[in-house]
Order: structure tokens, then sequence, then C-alpha cells
């Protein structure tokens, strides 16, 4: 048993914006968004257009053609940011004991244009053309296990299928094995669909936006909010025991793990106010951390203007108006779904390091009801930073917060 | 602080029938439900056969509206819900809706819904542009399983954490695990936790023929899914669901709710070793054993019924086998291990929570289920297979063990609860 808070001494990332943590933080900084009109297959037919699409990806330059495959667009980042953290935070898996590492994602829709070629391989001609990779190249599970197999990892592992807030579900269930004695763990997210049949399911959502601009479709907190755009990536977190990493000499400890909470909304016909600010609260309770403490939120930003409301709503009312700097870097790869939140807490950690705000891009003038929020906008600032609140909501109704403290 | 964490309710949608009694009644009889599939045509299939379940909506308070909008696997997860907190005699009026949690464990989420949706979509896989005009609009909730949470969540009027929780085959184990977690840790005081999948589609039925993991024996449906038998080939599809009311002992105590069993241990690993493949030698799945029970400071001993994952496939019989000897030594031949997959056949990420509701309910009777349709022991799978007839006895100890493609494998711990059983 270990009651210490887990520390983050690795991290991967792969997202619209860059290919690995340190490019992709540059920019992040910089303000210089990756999102544009999808090149993957034609959107013209569709309502919605732009994404925040990963280019310049050379899966063979990272992956073995074993592996290629076998594996759909996201598997590939997943395994490629997987490799990253774990070089990042210096760990030779087969250097810890054989069930000391696990590895705990998260998924939404698994790997989905793997999935359409199948699906139309037996539906145009017939079941004897579906690939004998199929049955586990889809499916939500499937990149823990490659991360897991590629890596030699035998520990306690998982996959949370939570929406956007998986990444943090995950992230806090990482926690559990770990205080229950596993050494480390690898987590976070790497999620998106960018084929036509994973497009028409997320447009089913009626939050993506229309816009063909990149530079006003996803507008959080804006009063020209008008629903998001979404993206594919993420990050790969390596978490371990503070003593784990202190016993191994890790390079780095970007920051602790110090609370997680998550929530659930109540059902749509029932009037009752949603779980945002009580994951909040409870993570900060977890966190043993007064709202007072916290430097900087990372929002979940949906950009649908109720959803807007809702979350600065919980802001204010948890810390009060205007009292806290809150940015969401998203506007910059889009919304990742499962990626979002292991990115986020990624970013975070970025932050405390380098004591910077990244911005949150395009966003104008506020919406009613936002106004009072300190919106980190156009340019990052500089701050002094200790503690970072990350936020995350799924559709559905699931809330996820996870607090991260430096060093 | 650390809550001991117990069952007082469970529902079950199985084939063969629906409700927790009627698939008692099965298990207990020996009687398999196996048979040619009827969902669809499944002629141009290698596998032929499959588990259904015979499921009115309507027969089990789903209103149109909700049929309409929900996959088949969320209907079997809501259904079985309300079974349990009914069983368990939970007044969700009186709950506080944010101290109550839902888990939902699924393989393959949507499935059935999302090939429907593709078909027509696509045109019948004509078109890479499939068109979004003619979709439904539940399509994300199909895309993302998490709505099967969200469906249950809804249905108890709970506002605690939910989640869904998808490691292949062994997401019913690891899900009734998340479950009991989040009353260990003190986040929910009653979860109602569990899985559900509905993947009997020709999707999964193709993806299946193509690595040849589903028997072939279409002229003797009944008798298809034969766990540690020589003659097994493969494993037989199935769907279902099996959802539980966990809360924290003293809670159930002081209620006054009868218990069927405690979950005293749980343990998972990886086996690190292939997708779909297995290492002869079980190890992995030994040391998940282990672990469960060095959690529950348990001696293998104590072990009275090990339910086996028993899959039917040739690899996953011989592993388990020696994954079962590695962890209890000796006793593991003292111990009546059997696979209810011999009757209900495999539905991936469900059958592990239907498996733990099988084992709770051996506790409270007294009853080992059997392994159907075992005539002529595999020579590698030599021990007491519990062949086709259920066996009387006390357990006060139940071991639950499942094993999931991307290498997953998991061992639960199930106790007596102490004074009298329910």
């Amino acid at each position: 048993m270990s009651t210490d808070a887990p520390v983050v001494t690795g991290l991967g990332v792969v997202a619209a914006t860059g290919l690995d943590a340190e490019t992709y933080w540059k920019n992040v900084l910089d303000g210089r968004g990756g999102i544009g009109r999808i090149a993957r297959f034609d959107p013209a037919q569709y309502p919605s257009r732009l994404a925040g699409e990963i280019r310049d990806f050379d899966p063979a330059a990272h992956l073995p053609d074993r592996l290629l495959a076998q594996t759909d667009h996201v598997t590939r980042f997943s395994l490629t940011a997987a490799a990253q953290a774990l070089a990042d935070a210096a760990v030779d898996p087969a250097a810890l004991g054989d069930y000391d590492v696990g590895v705990v994602t998260a998924s939404s829709a698994g790997g989905f244009e793997f999935g359409q070629k199948e699906l139309e391989k037996l539906w145009s001609k017939g079941g004897d053309h579906v690939s004998a990779y199929q049955s586990f190249a889809w499916f939500y599970a499937v990149n823990t296990g490659q991360i897991s197999i590629r890596h030699g990892m035998r520990g306690p592992s998982g996959v949370l299928v939570t929406d956007q807030a998986g990444g943090l579900d995950a992230i806090g269930q990482a926690r559990r094995h770990l205080r229950a004695g596993t050494a480390l763990a690898v987590t976070g997210g790497v999620d998106g669909s960018l084929c036509p049949w994973g497009w028409i399911g997320q447009l089913a959502t009626g939050q993506i936006s229309a816009s063909d601009d990149p530079a006003r479709a996803y507008l959080p907190f804006d009063r020209d909010a008008n629903g998001f755009v979404p993206g594919e990536g993420g990050a790969i977190l390596v978490v371990e025991q503070r003593e784990a990493a202190r016993r191994r000499a890790a390079p780095q400890v970007y920051g602790e793990i110090s609370g997680y909470a998550a929530t659930f909304d109540p059902a749509p016909d029932r009037n009752r106010p949603p779980g945002l600010r009580r994951a909040i609260e409870l993570a900060l309770a977890d966190a043993h951390c007064p709202a007072s403490d916290i430097d900087v939120v990372f929002a979940d930003a949906a950009g649908v203007p109720e959803l807007d409301l809702a979350e600065a709503k919980a802001l204010n009312g948890v810390f009060g108006a205007g009292r806290v700097p809150v940015t969401a870097p998203k506007t910059m790869t889009g919304r990742l779904a499962a990626g979002a939140g292991g990115l986020d807490v990624a970013t975070a950690l970025l932050s405390l390091r380098d004591q910077v705000i990244p911005p949150t891009v395009n966003v104008g003038t506020l919406a009613d009801g936002c106004r009072d929020l300190d919106l980190v906008l156009d340019a990052a600032r500089p701050a002094p930073l200790r503690r970072a609140l990350v936020l995350a909501r799924g559709i559905g109704g699931f809330n996820a917060a996870v607090v991260v403290t430096a060093p | 602080m650390h809550r001991r964490v117990v069952i007082t309710g469970l529902g079950v949608v199985a084939p063969g029938g629906i409700g927790a009694k009627a698939f008692w009644e099965l298990l207990t009889s020996g009687r398999t439900a196996t048979r040619t599939i009827s969902f669809f045509d499944p002629s141009p299939f290698r596998s032929q056969v499959a588990a259904e379940c015979d499921f009115d909506p309507a027969a089990y308070g789903l209103t149109p509206a909700q049929t309409l909008r929900m996959d088949r696997a969320a209907q079997f997860a809501v259904v079985a819900a309300a079974e349990a907190v009914a069983d368990a005699g939970l007044e969700l009026a009186e709950l506080d809706p944010y101290r109550m949690g839902t888990v939902v464990g699924s393989a393959v989420g949507a499935t059935m819904s999302l090939e429907r949706e593709y078909v027509i979509a696509s045109e019948k896989g004509q078109r890479w542009l499939v068109d979004n005009a003619r979709t439904s609009p539940h399509l994300y909730d199909y895309y993302v399983p998490g709505s099967f949470a969200a469906e249950v969540a809804w249905s108890i009027g709970a506002e605690g954490p939910a989640a869904v929780v998808s490691t292949g085959c062994t997401s019913g184990l690891d899900a009734v695990a998340y479950a009991a977690e989040l009353i260990r840790e003190g986040s929910a005081d009653v979860v109602v936790g569990g899985a559900s999948d509905a993947p009997i589609s020709p999707i999964t039925v193709a993806c299946f023929d193509a690595i040849k993991a589903t028997t072939p024996r279409n002229d003797d449906p009944a008798h298809a899914s034969r766990p540690f038998d020589n003659s097994r080939n493969g494993f037989v599809l199935g769907e279902g669901s099996a959802m539980f009311v966990l809360e924290d002992l003293e809670r159930a105590r002081r209620r006054g709710a009868p218990v069927y069993a405690e979950i005293v241990g749980f343990a998972s690993r990886c086996n690190a070793f292939h997708m779909t493949g297995l290492r002869p030698d079980g190890r992995e799945m030994a040391e998940a054993i282990r672990s469960a029970l060095d959690t529950a400071r348990m001696d293998p001993t104590a072990i009275g019924y090990v339910n086996a994952h028993g899959s039917g496939t040739k690899q996953n019989d011989r592993h388990e086998t020696a994954a079962v000897k590695l962890a209890l030594r000796e006793h593991a031949y003292a111990t009546p291990m059997s696979s209810i997959k011999s009757m209900v056949g495999h539905s991936l990420g469900a059958i592990g929570a239907i498996e733990v509701a099988a084992c709770a309910l051996a506790i409270t009777n007294g009853v080992v289920p059997p392994t159907a349709n075992l005539h002529e022991p595999d020579p590698e799978c030599d021990l007491d297979y519990v062949p086709l007839e259920a066996r009387d006895r006390r357990l006060d100890a139940v071991l639950s063990v499942g094993s999931g493609f991307g290498g997953f494998q998991s061992a639960m711990l199930l106790a007596r609860p102490e004074g009298d059983a329910r």
C-alpha cells in the first residue's frame, strides 16, 4: 500500500499541434493551432468539415510492419505516445518486476476506421474478406493491449469508456493501482475517429461546429460559440509511486496527481443541478486543497453555449468570479474525446514546470454569464503556478476533475 | 478506511430465460441455450450457432422510447439493474443520488446498433462516404458505449461516479471489481454494477470466423459449446447481462439486507504476449489468482469451487487448467471447476458478470453448476470439471476467473457471508 500521491515522470504527446511533447508545448505557447479542413476523406457532403487532424505522421517511422498491418490510426498514435513517455521517463519495463507495470487507457470508439473498412468488406464482398485482426483492432481495449504487449507490461491494467471524461478517469484508475502496490503505470489516452463512419457518429451529437473558418469554429465561452471541432490524438503519461521514482532516479518529476473525482449528471428530465461543480469540490477535497490554492484551471470548454455557461457557473461557484485564471488550449487541437484528459493533464504539468499558462485561442468577446471568467486569451501568461485543476465532461453526463501539483 | 463490499441484489438477462430465477434453473438443470442463429441468416458464415436471449423489452418495463433509443445491450443492462435493485429491496427514493455509483462492463458496446446503422448509411457497404442523413439520432450513443452507464444511472437516479469498463472478455469481472473499489475507497455507498453485451451480429460472427475462435459445430447447436471436452473446437457466441447491487457490509447490516456474498479479493494481470493468443503455462492468470488470494488473506484450500472462463477453445481450456494448477497446487485437483459457457455461451464482456451471478447463487444455494456437454475430457485438462450434472456442496469461498483478448487475466474471490446466508 502506498498513500503518497503518485508522480508523473514521463510524457508522450501526439496531436495536430505536435508529434512530441516539446513541439506540442512550443506550439501551444505560441498559440499556433492545428485545426483545418479534413484531408483524410472528402468532407464536402457533410455539414461540418473542420477537425484537428494529425498530419505528417509517418507510422512506418515509429512502428514495425507487423504492427502496421493490425492497427488503426488511433493505436499507432497511442503506441507512439507510449514509447515517447517511457523514453522521457527513462523507464525500462524489463528492469522492473514482472507485474510492476500496468496500463490504463481511455477510449471512446476504438479503432474506428479499421472497423469501417472491415464492415465495408463484410457487406460488399462477404464475411470471408474480413481481416483476422478485426476481432481486436477496433475494440475499446486495443490500445491498452497493444501497449502492454509491446513493452512487456503485465501488471493490473484497464480501459475506461466515459467519452471525454475518460482520460481523467483512466488517470484516476491508474492511481488506484499504484496505491494498491503497482510500482508504475502507463496511462492517459489517445483517441480520434477521423473516417466517414466515425465522423457521422460525431455529427449525431449536434454539437459539431459547421463553420469552415478554423479561427471561428471552436469558440468556448465566446458569445459566438457554435459547437466544437473534434480532433485526434492525446497524451500518454508515466505515473509511478513517488518512492519508486526516487529509487530508480527518474530523470524528472513533472508533478503529482494530488486529487481526482468523478460524478454523473442527473437524468435529463430531473430538475437537479449538473455534477461538474461537485466533481471539482470532491477532487479538491481529495487533494486536501482549498479552492484558493488552485492557480489555474484547464477547462472542459465544450464550445456549446449552455454547456459553457454551466462550466462558468461551476467555476465561479467554487472559486469566486474571476478569481482563478482559466484556459482551454484544446482550442488549438480540437476536442479529443478520450484523448483530452491526458493531454490537458500533460499540458498542465508543462505549465507548472515553465510557470506559464498557455492561451485559449480565437475566443473574442465572452458570452453573457461567462464574462466573469479570467480566461487567458490570445497570448501565454507567465504566472507563479503550483497547482492546476483539469476538468473534463463526457457526453451523457460524465464529469471528472484532476488536481496536479508541482513537484 | 477500507470497507467490506457485499452483493445484496442481482439481476440477470441470459440465454435460456430472463431473470435470476430462470437463469439458475437453467444452470442447475444442465440444459443448454445454444441454438442456430435466428437474428439473421447465418448460412454464409463458418460458425452459425449462438446463445440468444428471447427478450421482449416491453415485457420488462421498457418504454417504446427507451427501446428505440437504446442498443440491445443497454436494454439488457437496464432490465438487469432493475431486477437487482428490486431484489436488494432498495428504495431508490430514499437513497442519496450523490452516493450512488454506476459501472457497466462491455467488450464490444453497441455492436448490433452500429452495424444496423452502418448498413443503412453505407447502402450495404457500397459507400465509403457514408450518408449522415439516414442514421439514428442516437448514433453517438452507439458509437461511445459510455451511454450504457448513462442509461443505467438515469434509470436508478444515480449521480455518483459512473463508468463503462471495457477490457475485452474480462470486462465483466473487471467492472464488478471497479464497482467494489468505488465502495471500498468511499467514493460511493451503493453501486449498481455489472456488465452487458449483445454482440450477435454479422460483423462479430465474421471476425471470430476469421480466426476460427468460434465453433463450426453447426449440425448440433444444442451441444456446440463443449468446454474441456476433447472434441471442443471453439466457443459459442452469447449475449446477456448481469447487474448487482453492491454496498458496504455495515450498510447492508444496518438495513437488514440479505447478503449473497462478499467480494473478498480481486486482481488482474496482462500476459503481454499476444492480442488473442495465450501462453500455455497460464502464469499470468495464476499470478492474478495468487494476488486475489493475497488481498483476501485466504489460503487456496479455502476455495470450494472455481468458476472457469472455460470458453471451449483448444488453447483457453488448457491455459486455464495450467493456471489453476499453478495457483492452487494440489488443491486444484480437489476443487470442482465448471464452465457455464457450456450452457449460456460466451457473451464476451458480459459473461464475467453473469459468472459472478452464478457464483453468488452457487454460494447461496449450496450447489455447483455443471459443465454441460462434457463427455470425454481432453487428457491435458485433468481437473474435476463437474460434467453434466449439478452437485450439492456447501461453498464458503468461490473463485471466478476470466481471460480476454488484449491479454487480460482476472480473478475474483467471493465468500459466503458471515452468519446466516441469504
